[in-house]
C-alpha cells in the first residue's frame, strides 16, 4: 500500500511542472496592442517606407530625363 | 513608354508587409515570441539576395553565350544589390540571434557567432566579395568580362552548398538544421503556418523587386555613363 501510494505521489510531484509548461503561453506583446501603441509604430515605419520610395522614384526620373537627353535605350 | 507597375506592385506589397506583419496574430512560440516577425524582413532579404543572384548568375551565362558587353554590366550589378541584401541579412541575423539564440544556458554572442549557418553564410558572401576584386583587378574590359562571368558561374554554384547544405549537415541552432526538429526552415509547410505565409510569401516578392527596381537604376547610370564616355 505504502509503496503504491508512494509511487502516484511521485508520478504526481513530476507531472505537475510538465503540466504546468504545456498551460503556459508564450509571452507576446500583448499590452502593446491593446492599448493601441503598436499603430504609432507602423505608422512610422511607413512613413520611412514611403519616403524612401518617394526618394528612389526621383532618382529613376532623373536617369529617365538624362536618357531622353542623351537618347540611351534601356 | 516603360512599364511601372511593378515598382508600384512593389511599394503595395511592402506597405502590406509592414503593416500585416505588425498588425496581424502570429504564432505564440516559446523563446521567439513577437520575434517570429523577423521572418517578414530578415527572411525576406535571404531570398532575395538568392534570386538576385540567380538572375546575375543567368546573365553571366548570357554574357559567355553572346559576349555583349550589356549582359556583364547586368551581371555585375544584380550581384552588387544581391551583396547588399547579403549584408543587410547577415547584420538582421545577427541580432536576432543575440536575442533568441543567446539563451540563459551560458551561451554568449561569441560562441553563437561560431554558428556553421552564420559562417557558410559568410563564406558565401566573401566569394561574392572576391567577384568584385576579380573585376577590379582587369584594365581590359573584354577580359574583365569573361573571366568574372566564368568566376561568377563558380560562386554562384558555390552558394547554395554553403548557405543551405553545410548547415544542414553539420547541425546548426538556426531552423532547418538536424538539431531542430523542423525540416526545412522558412519553406517547411508543417512549421510555418498559414497566418505566416500569407504574409511572408508577398514579403518576398515585395523585398525582391525592389531590389530588382536598384539594380535596374544602377545599370542605367552605367550605361549611360559608357555611352556620354564613348562620345567624348
Amino acid at each position: 500500500m505504502n509503496r503504491i501510494l508512494r509511487f502516484w505521489f511521485f508520478i504526481f510531484i513530476f507531472s505537475a511542472p510538465l503540466l504546468a509548461l504545456a498551460q503556459e503561453k508564450a509571452e507576446m506583446a500583448d499590452t502593446m496592442r491593446s492599448n493601441g501603441k503598436i499603430y504609432v509604430v507602423v505608422a512610422v515605419c511607413l512613413i520611412i517606407l514611403t519616403g524612401l520610395f518617394l526618394y528612389v522614384w526621383r532618382i529613376d526620373k532623373k536617369i529617365v530625363r538624362l536618357e531622353k537627353e542623351n537618347r540611351v535605350m534601356y | 513608354m516603360k512599364k511601372h507597375w511593378w515598382k508600384i506592385l512593389s511599394f503595395i506589397l511592402l506597405v502590406y508587409t509592414i503593416t500585416a506583419g505588425l498588425l496581424l496574430e502570429v504564432p505564440r512560440l516559446f523563446i521567439l515570441n513577437e520575434t517570429i516577425r523577423n521572418l517578414y524582413f530578415h527572411v525576406c532579404m535571404w531570398f532575395g539576395m538568392m534570386i538576385l543572384f540567380i538572375i546575375s548568375f543567368v546573365h553571366s551565362i548570357k554574357y559567355l553565350r553572346t559576349s555583349h558587353y550589356k549582359f556583364d554590366l547586368f551581371a555585375k550589378s544584380y550581384a552588387a544589390v544581391g551583396c547588399l541584401f547579403g549584408i543587410l541579412g547577415y547584420a538582421t541575423g545577427t541580432l536576432w540571434a543575440n536575442y533568441t539564440w543567446v539563451t540563459d544556458q551560458g551561451q554568449s554572442l561569441a560562441t553563437i557567432l561560431k554558428e556553421p549557418k552564420l559562417i557558410g553564410a559568410a563564406i558565401a558572401l566573401l566569394i561574392y566579395g572576391a567577384y568584385f576584386v576579380l573585376r577590379g583587378s582587369f584594365t581590359d574590359i573584354d577580359k574583365r568580362a569573361r573571366v568574372s562571368a566564368v568566376y561568377n558561374v563558380f560562386a554562384f554554384a558555390m552558394l547554395f552548398p554553403s548557405i543551405w547544405i553545410i548547415p544542414r549537415l553539420v547541425g546548426s541552432l538556426h531552423p532547418g538544421a538536424p538539431g531542430g526538429e523542423s525540416g526545412n526552415p522558412a519553406l517547411n509547410f508543417n512549421d510555418i503556418d498559414s497566418r505566416l505565409r500569407m504574409v511572408f510569401y508577398p514579403a518576398i516578392l515585395g523585398w525582391t523587386l525592389l531590389g530588382v527596381w536598384i539594380t535596374t537604376l544602377q545599370i542605367r547610370l552605367e550605361l549611360l555613363r559608357d555611352k556620354t564616355l564613348i562620345h567624348e
